[in-house]
């Protein structure tokens, strides 16, 4: 492959495609080749759409027009995002083979752009877990050691990006789903403000959490990959009118003077030394590149998770009546009376997470739970949001570690939701609060990737990019490439 | 101050989000449940008095379309996706019977 998604940016491939060095169809062609030479071992595709994605190449080609910088571009497609009358299935049996009859706005977009998509990635059922190993179809593998988890719940479209499989992925994000997997596997992954990007055509877990969001190597590229997916949507409710700045001005702005705080609290509750150590490093480049670091208190943190999992499984709960074996997906064949054939389809349709959380949902919004339980979380979200509003009154933005740990070994972790549960400390208070945030690279620890997470106000994705921008600059972390990527 | 929960109470919410577990799977979900509702129940820590409860960030109140009926003719493509059809029809088991057929 004369051009690889390791040594080539977005806009690289682009003038490649301007110039008439690299057509879309061979640079699909060789796409789809590296991805059969290391998704035996990376897993990170449920699916890949050959047949249309050479079909989206080669109208690239004939229309001549790259002057998107998306255009004739492959990328992956989360599996829980519409694609008009390919399979997409949110990696559930309950969506076997289901072809949606449209286009989720993303979808749309990147298609007008010109973009290939050239498959689906692979993620925990309905984007419920943190591991991928959720998922009804495959286990994707950790991009830098095939023995660890890739994170979730988009690990398929993190490791496919990381492993150099693809330029970019999208992904979702509700309560780290994006920032997560970017952190362990080293890349830049972007969980917008809430309301920035459509949600039409995602198949809603929390539909107050949910947010789509770009997965790429370089801060650069995610920056590009936002802005073509970005802007107000008639068909999602909550979609902001908001105008869409471009993502890339700010980009090598110096950060002098730049006020950044750091919560303490992120540096409590089960954080690993490796970790800590990395992070605070990361920090202190920041500081010698001309920002004024604040220690700060967001005193609610800790209880992130509980109202987190309240209401997310109570939203998830609700979205999820749609499956009921009626209308589209699976449907028990020897169910006979409609309640069987309710209690059959999903009983056989979905995994064992999903349940769960449907249960919990299901409990929290009964007569004799809601007030202790939805209610209550519901208040302390707000109290996170309110800790949120005091920081943003003196600091610009907030900094801390993605994650509490680095990538862990498969199944360890899956018996035990709880402890599952807790990893997601650090990124869950951003969706509560609706703030846009991004895991970038911060170093490596046993040759495993750390997450450094970058959260902004409201609606400043810009500042958020700023900053990582700098900080991607001023070290070497990006340039690292697994192992996988020796195969191309 | 854990709230406890009771198999027959998980059995009762089982119904009532339309899944069904086997004995052994009730003992399990009964378990892991009261694992995370204790580890829920810390909420209970925080003061929330006169809180005002967020269920939504958007800054929007709701965005109305015009009232106008649309076709998005897909009728072939969505009775593709249906798990039976008959006539044109999604076809699902019966849901009243009669004197002959009960």
């Amino acid at each position: 492959m004369t051009y690889n998604y390791f040594e080539h940016s977005l806009e690289d491939i682009n003038k490649a495609l301007k110039n008439g060095d690299l057509t879309a169809v061979q640079l699909t062609k060789d796409t789809l080749d590296n991805i059969k030479k290391t998704d035996d071992k990376i897993q990170a595709f449920v699916r890949l759409h050959e047949e249309t994605a050479l079909a989206e190449a080669a109208a690239a080609d004939e229309k001549g027009d790259f002057s998107n910088v998306l255009a004739g571009i492959p990328m992956a497609m989360k599996d829980n995002i519409a694609t008009k009358g390919l399979e997409t299935t949110a990696a559930s049996k309950i969506l076997a083979d289901f072809k949606p009859v449209y286009d989720a706005t993303v979808t749309k977009k990147l298609k007008d752009d010109g973009a290939v998509i050239i498959g689906k990635a692979n993620m925990d059922e309905f984007a419920m877990g943190g591991s991928s190993e959720t998922s009804a179809y495959k286990q994707t593998k950790n991009a830098w050691d095939q023995d660890k988890v890739p994170g979730g719940s988009s690990g398929g479209s993190a490791a496919a990006v990381a492993a150099g499989q693809v330029a970019y992925a999208l992904g979702s994000d509700t309560g780290g789903s994006i920032r997560q997997p970017a952190a362990f596997n080293g890349i830049a992954g972007m969980k917008p403000t809430y309301g920035r990007v459509s949600r039409f055509g995602l198949f809603a877990m929390a539909s107050s959490l949910d947010q789509i969001g770009p997965l790429t190597r370089t801060v650069r590229d995610n920056a590009l990959v936002l802005n073509a997916i970005s802007g107000f949507d008639q068909n999602d409710s909550t979609s902001s009118e908001r105008a869409v700045p471009d993502f890339t001005e700010k980009l090598g702005e110096s950060i002098k003077g730049m006020k950044i705080a750091v919560p303490k609290e992120y540096f409590q509750e089960g954080l690993s030394n490796e970790v800590a150590l990395q992070v605070r490093a990361a920090i202190e480049q920041m500081k010698t590149m001309g920002a004024e670091v604040t220690e700060v208190s967001l005193p609610h943190t800790h209880f992130g998770v509980a109202a987190y999992y309240i209401l997310m499984s109570s939203e998830g709960s609700s979205n999820l009546q749609r499956y009921d074996g009626i209308r589209y997906g699976h449907r028990a064949k020897d169910a006979k009376e409609l309640e069987e054939v309710y209690k059959k389809t999903r009983s056989e349709g979905f995994g064992n997470e999903v349940k769960r959380r449907i249960m919990l949902g299901t409990y929290s919004l009964s007569a004799g739970a809601y007030d202790a339980f939805f209610k209550k979380a519901a208040q302390i979200r707000t109290l996170i949001i309110q800790d949120f509003n005091k920081v943003f009154e003196d600091y610009d933005l907030i900094v801390g570690p993605t994650t509490p740990t680095q990538p862990y070994g498969m199944g360890e972790e899956l018996g035990d939701p709880k402890t599952m549960y807790l990893g997601d400390a650090l990124t869950i208070p951003v969706n509560l609060a609706g703030l846009p945030a991004m895991s970038v690279n911060a170093g490596f620890n046993a040759g495993l990737p750390i997450g450094l997470q970058i959260i902004g106000r409201p609606f400043d994705e810009q500042s958020i990019y700023q900053l990582a921008y700098a900080f991607e600059q001023g070290n070497d972390f990006h340039e690292n490439t697994p192992a996988i990527g020796s195969n191309y | 101050m854990a709230a406890s929960i009771s198999k027959e109470e998980i059995a009762h919410v089982a119904d009532l989000a339309k899944l069904s577990f086997t004995d052994a799977e009730l003992d399990h979900f009964t378990s892991q449940l009261q694992e995370i509702v204790t580890l829920c129940d810390e909420m209970a820590q925080v003061d929330t008095d006169g809180v005002e409860p967020t269920f939504s960030v958007t800054e929007n109140v709701n965005h109305l379309r015009e009232d106008k009926a649309d076709n998005w003719h897909q009728k072939k493509e969505l009775l593709a996706e249906a798990p039976d059809e008959a006539a044109d029809l999604i076809k699902v088991p019966a849901i009243l019977h009669g004197e002959d057929e009960a």
